[in-house]
């Protein structure tokens, strides 16, 4: 029986609980004794008892079989000897899997007349649509058709498991129902967890994500040291062919780590003042037909995959400043195709939504008092905002900043296109830098292993990468909520 | 300006002899609409010059709404329109001449809830004072600072004190703050909108001590929920009911002898 007919029944069995439930419950309502719950609640009661734990055996026993299956088929596979054909066991494996999928696809009277070889059973599951890998050896078939036999078993044996699981769960919510029985509290406890779980699977996700870049990035400090990462000034990683680790480069981490804020701040200067104009002149002087067109065309702004800014940088602006140089110097410009500059403006566009909306609902939650205040003793508008609302407003206003500025130095695809790839380290703004982001992305495009310093510096710069907006995050945090408070 | 200012100092000289006479704003058929909505209809009234007058009637009569449009505070609510006449010193403030921002150094406010800045107890009185270029020096600066803190009766309370935040202060100290605030760009009236409705007794008992003695220097005009404040602070009382304008006159006689019933309801606590 196939997991999706399974999860019908079981919300259907769910479904019968709730309306039979509900029905009980409203059936035993006689007016003599106040019922603690309405009726609803003992029928929510009921499906979720009836359904809940069915799912939970469902996944379980979906990842318990697949494992159990693997086990088996990998037991029945002969022993690996120096001449087998095929790589490695986990390949074994997975073609008895393919095979066995395939072998679903046939009908009853081909299955009973099974060929004994591949090469008869390859033009059958051809016709059928299935592709298989041409390293599939003769002596998988019989183990295929046995994984087959195990799967269905394991398969209708769960169903029973999870269906009876249903089924008295459901029975046991229904014969719960008395007018004094706290449904109504207990669907809300489930409802608690349920929220809890939720907002747990992001937190225990990032701890995940950190823990593994932490692996990784203790593997690659084996082979390099913390000092010629952290303080070297030459990145050069060289390529090595996979699991040779001979020729060893060089990871500086400055030219990159220089690149990368150098890029943010052209960005941020050119964001932040525009985005912080655009958004007092939203919260403090536009009427409100004009907030209500201009405020979501900013926020559109937000909506273009940044990759999009990335093209437009590299085909349209970066050609034009290039030929604009060299326009005005008479020859040789002195803007190149892909410079600090080209890159960081388009940033900065892409960042202006991101200021003016963050720094918008900073400056509209200043109390209008501080605004009547001011007016009231003869300031003028723009001395309100200027000498009342962006000084009460400037924490979060900084908070807003710094955010900016972390997803600035997170920024991958603008500065993969813009900015160029050559790690060099200088101060002109007109020649090409890289940034770590741009980095990562080459070290790990490609066939790879991780084994080399060159593939796992990916996990380093990911991880200071890390590090480094946590912080600013932080920090932003910490001055947003102090913000806050002032005027509780 | 300046000869406005003369003639106000005239008037003000001028009062000794003729009192009461001196009408120092005048409103004439004042309406005011929020959208389509109307909120006040047709007031005529008159505040007499170092008079305390009170604006009294039940929530939503329109005593705040044509408070606010003595020092066109209405301009800023974007829906608010005001029809009608209302003159300072016998000058139209709707005219298309006036600056409202000098305006409203004129015609002061304060607010029903403490609002000052978040900045220093100094730097709260010497905002006014520095947009307005009133003093030259720092010296000049601190001298009004000074003198306003005194005026509003709490430079006692904040003299060692005048760098810490003003929102560190209590509710009726930040109160008094505000009305140090409002007396240090020298305006000519002040408005009040229910300054004390936020403060416990003997915070409000001080700030009605203090427009008492305000009075000798400034015109006032407040608005009040507390009969016995206005019984208490103010010479006139104007009586308004769902926009209306019920009544003006004197307060004691408003409050002994009403010529309208509703008056009379309201203040004996029969309605409002």
């Amino acid at each position: 029986m196939s997991s999706l007919l399974v999860l019908a029944i079981v919300v259907a069995v769910g479904l019968v609980a709730f309306f039979i439930g509900r029905q009980r419950a409203a059936a035993q309502d006689n007016g003599k004794v106040k019922p603690h719950s309405r009726a609803h609640y003992h029928g929510w009661w009921a499906f979720l008892l009836a359904v809940l734990p069915a799912l939970l055996l469902l996944a379980v026993w979906a990842v318990g079989s697949s494992v159990y299956l693997d086990r088996h088929i990998h037991a029945a596979l002969p022993e690996r000897t120096v001449d087998s054909k095929v790589a490695s066991e986990a390949l074994d494996v997975s073609l008895v899997k393919s095979l066995a999928r395939g072998l679903r696809k046939l009908d009853a009277g081909t299955l009973a007349a099974m060929p004994a070889s591949f090469a008869e059973l390859q033009p059958l599951l051809a016709a059928k649509g299935v592709a298989l890998a041409s390293d599939t050896q003769d002596y998988m078939i019989p183990i295929a058709v046995e994984a087959n036999k195990v799967q269905d078993r394991l398969s209708l044996f769960g169903a029973i498991v999870i269906l009876a699981s249903s089924i008295a769960g459901a029975f046991y919510a229904l014969r719960q129902i008395e007018p004094r029985a706290r449904a109504r509290n207990n669907v809300e406890r489930l409802m608690l967890w349920g929220l809890l779980a939720a907002s747990t699977i992001a937190i225990l996700t990032t701890v995940g994500i950190v823990l593994s870049m932490l692996f990784q990035t203790i593997t690659f400090f084996e082979s390099v040291s913390p000092m010629s990462f952290f303080f070297g000034t030459v990145w050069d990683p060289r390529f090595a062919a996979a699991g040779s680790g001979g020729s060893q480069g060089q990871f500086g981490l400055i030219p990159l780590l220089a690149g990368t804020l150098y890029i943010a701040a052209v960005a941020l200067l050119v964001a932040v003042p525009v985005g912080l104009m655009s958004a007092v002149y939203m919260a403090e002087y536009a009427t409100p037909r004009v907030r209500s067109v201009v405020k979501p065309a900013l926020e559109l702004l937000a909506g273009i995959p940044t990759i999009v800014y990335g093209i437009f940088a590299v085909v349209t602006l970066g050609p034009f400043l290039r030929d604009l140089s060299a326009a005005l110097t008479g020859g040789s410009p002195f803007i190149q195709g892909q410079s600090i500059f080209t890159a960081g403006l388009v940033m900065g566009v892409m960042l202006i939504p991101v200021v003016s909306s963050l720094s918008d609902d900073i400056i509209t939650a200043v109390p209008r008092a501080m605004r009547d205040g001011s007016l009231g003793l003869g300031a003028t508008r723009s001395e309100t905002i200027k000498r009342v609302i962006l000084p009460a407003a400037l924490p979060g206003i900084v908070g807003a900043i710094l955010l900016t500025a972390s997803r600035a130095i997170g920024e991958t695809m603008i500065v993969v296109l813009a900015a160029g790839v050559a790690a060099n380290l200088t101060i002109n703004p007109f020649e090409a830098m890289t940034t770590i982001t741009v980095k990562i992305v080459n070290q790990l495009t490609g066939d790879l292993e991780f084994n080399s310093p060159q593939t796992l510096v990916a996990f380093a710069l990911g991880l200071t990468l890390f590090t480094l907006t946590l912080v600013m995050n932080i920090v932003a945090l910490y001055i947003v909520r102090k913000y806050r408070e002032q005027y509780e | 300006m300046n000869i406005m200012t003369e003639q106000s100092l005239e008037n003000a000289v001028g009062d000794k002899m003729k009192s009461n006479e001196v009408i120092k704003m005048r409103g004439d058929k004042v309406g005011v609409f929020y959208g389509e909505k109307q909120a006040l209809f047709d007031v005529d009234l008159d505040v007499r010059l170092n008079q305390v007058t009170a604006l009294i009637g039940p929530s939503g009569c329109g005593k705040s709404t044509f408070l606010r449009c003595l020092n066109r505070m209405n301009d800023t609510i974007d829906s608010a329109r005001v029809t009608g006449k209302i003159t300072l010193d016998e000058e139209d403030i709707y005219d298309k001449n006036i600056d409202v921002v000098e305006l409203r150094a004129r015609v002061g406010m304060v607010f029903q809830k403490p609002n000052p800045f978040p900045k220093s107890i100094y730097e709260n009185v010497a905002y006014g004072p520095r947009i307005h270029g009133l003093a030259k020096r720092k010296a000049d600066m601190d001298q009004i600072v000074e003198s306003s803190l005194k005026k509003a009766a709490i430079w006692n309370e904040v003299k060692d004190r005048l760098q810490e935040p003003g929102t560190g202060l209590s509710g009726g100290q930040q109160q008094r703050l505000c009305i140090a605030r409002a007396i240090a760009v020298s305006p000519e009236v002040i408005l009040m909108d229910e300054p004390c409705s936020a403060l416990d007794p003997i915070a409000t008992a001080r700030v009605e001590e203090l427009i008492d003695e305000l009075r000798q220097n400034y015109t006032i005009v407040i608005v009040t929920h507390s009969m016995q404040q206005a019984a208490r602070v103010s010479q006139r009382t104007a009586m308004f009911h769902l926009g209306y304008l019920v009544e003006e006159g004197a307060t004691d006689k408003m409050f002994t002898t009403p010529d309208d019933k509703r008056t009379q309801d309201y203040i004996t606590g029969r309605f409002g």
